[in-house]
């Protein structure tokens, strides 16, 4: 198996990729996420769907508007023109906001569960020991909830490597910058060069078979009273 | 009746229908599907509504990509009958591999132009590229569009190739070329003329034909796949490519037909 310097460089960006909106999504998915476990508001139902909208939407749906909102006459490439960032396809960090839409019900969806089984008592009892909400977030439900976000993070990641409907519709397929790992094989299969995309696509089902097998191996397991 | 009843006879209710509309067609009438390249999306679709007003109970279904792509996919046995592609190179290659039925037949040459919706680009040359406002010129991915290959000559022989690569972005094939410059996130881009007079981009910015001097010919070709050897309809439609009413329409659609000199 041959992997060319290109083909490195696709998988660096991709897992580069990958790890940004992993660790954004942390930050952005965990409070959606709590808030949809423990608020009592009526948005909830609308958030949430929201959330799970890129489950079932199709990628060239969410391409399609992201390439027009964030061209120079959409909402967003107005916004980032104004903040002189310029628009964003055809760049990496608007792969990242895209791929942060359509990895996001991947993060908050297993953290929400893992944050509604948590339950109301060992917050209860972390507010008689007087611990603020910020307090008994940090101290009680995330060590509690910590499988669901090893979970969410797993999920997340290796849901933004197998991206590639919405990077081939915003992102014009440049080398370091937006062609990543599936867009790179999609080429080598249009361009008939079958050998290099055999060796890229090995790469994917073992990385893609390795990290669900983890996912499985480290998955408590409920018989045993974990 | 139980709701599990119920559903099940819903979903038995919607296959029947499903069945019943794919036989709704005449025994008679033939039925084919083309693969055919991005760069024909409209001139085709033209062609087979003009083909299906002689013949009415024919069913005709297009798909379109790049000629790559439908080039692999008749390769892993796609059911396509015919196949138009941008490059008369993949045809002839089905033609030695068995795959094809008759010879390639030569329908057009293809011509590429600068594009912009923004500016006009008939006042525009390739130099223009340079200007930094133009930040992002699209191109179709000259690793496997033959419109891509042609653009990358034209800019590797007036010299511009090395300036203008770092703004270039790649469509998947020609139409998505010409959707990053439409949607104007790329400011300028190399594509078929076929697509910069279709109704949908004509109404914005303006085209200029690049110099046929500076690439290899856009020779185009098509092919009845060894699946269609036997179906009339498929012999017909090939047929009706060399009639006047479809000569007119690839015409109109800036192709130069074989047989005719090029115009600069």
């Amino acid at each position: 198996m041959i992997l060319t310097e290109s083909d490195l460089q696709a998988i660096w960006l991709t897992l580069r990729l990958a790890g940004i909106v992993t660790a954004l999504l942390l930050l952005i998915g965990t409070p959606i996420a709590w808030w949809l476990a423990r608020g009592k508001s009526w948005w909830k139902g609308p958030v949430g769907a929201v959330v799970a909208l890129p489950l079932v939407l199709p990628p060239s749906v969410l391409g399609f508007y992201l390439l027009l909102a964030m061209g120079p006459d959409g909402p967003v490439g107005k916004f980032t023109e104004a903040l002189g960032i310029g628009p964003l396809p055809f760049t990496f960090w608007g792969l990242v906001v895209a791929s942060v839409f359509y990895s996001m019900p991947f993060m908050v969806q297993p953290l929400q569960t893992a944050f509604e089984a948590i339950g109301d008592r060992p917050l209860e009892v972390a507010a008689t020991l007087r611990a603020s909400p910020l307090d008994a977030f940090f101290t009680v439900a995330v060590p509690l909830a910590l499988p669901g976000f090893l979970t969410a993070s797993i999920m997340t990641f290796a849901h933004t490597v197998g991206e590639f409907g919405v990077v081939l519709m915003i992102g014009g397929n440049l080398p370091g910058t937006t062609r990543v790992a599936s867009v790179q094989i999609y080429d080598y299969v249009e361009a008939l060069k079958y050998a290099q995309a055999h060796s890229l696509a090995a790469v994917l089902l073992i990385f893609s078979f390795l990290v669900l097998l983890a996912l499985h191996v480290w998955r408590p397991n409920p018989g045993k009273g974990r | 009746m139980s709701i599990r009843f119920s559903a099940i006879a819903a979903f038995a209710g919607l296959l029947a229908l499903a069945g019943s509309l794919t036989l709704t067609a005449p025994a008679h009438a033939g039925k084919i599907t083309i693969a055919a390249a991005a760069d024909l999306k409209f001139a085709m679709d033209e062609i087979v509504a003009a083909f299906k007003q002689d013949s009415p109970g024919d069913e005709i279904e297009v798909v379109y990509g790049s000629s790559g792509k439908a080039h692999t996919q008749i390769q892993q046995g796609a059911p396509y009958d015919l196949f138009f592609s941008a490059d008369i190179a993949f045809p002839r290659e089905l033609i030695k591999a068995g795959l094809a039925a008759g010879g390639v037949r030569p329908y057009a040459v293809g011509r590429i132009v600068l594009w912009s919706a923004s500016m006009d680009a008939a006042k525009m040359t390739l130099e223009s590229l340079l200007d930094p406002k133009i930040a992002h010129v699209a191109i179709a991915n000259p690793a496997h569009a033959p419109y891509g290959r042609r653009a990358e000559e034209a800019l590797r022989a007036s010299g511009l190739w090395e300036k203008i690569e770092p703004k270039l972005v790649y469509g998947e094939n020609i139409s998505q070329t010409a959707q990053f410059v439409q949607t104007g996130n790329a400011q300028a881009g190399i594509i078929a003329l076929s697509l910069a007079i279709s109704p949908a981009l004509a109404a914005k910015g303006g085209y200029w034909i690049i110099p046929d001097k500076l690439h290899e010919p856009l020779e185009q070709g098509f092919v009845v796949t060894k699946r269609a050897a036997d179906n009339p309809l498929a012999a017909r439609f090939a047929s009706y490519m060399d009639s006047e009413p479809a000569r007119a329409v690839m015409k109109k659609f800036g192709f130069t037909l074989p047989g005719e000199d090029i115009d600069r």
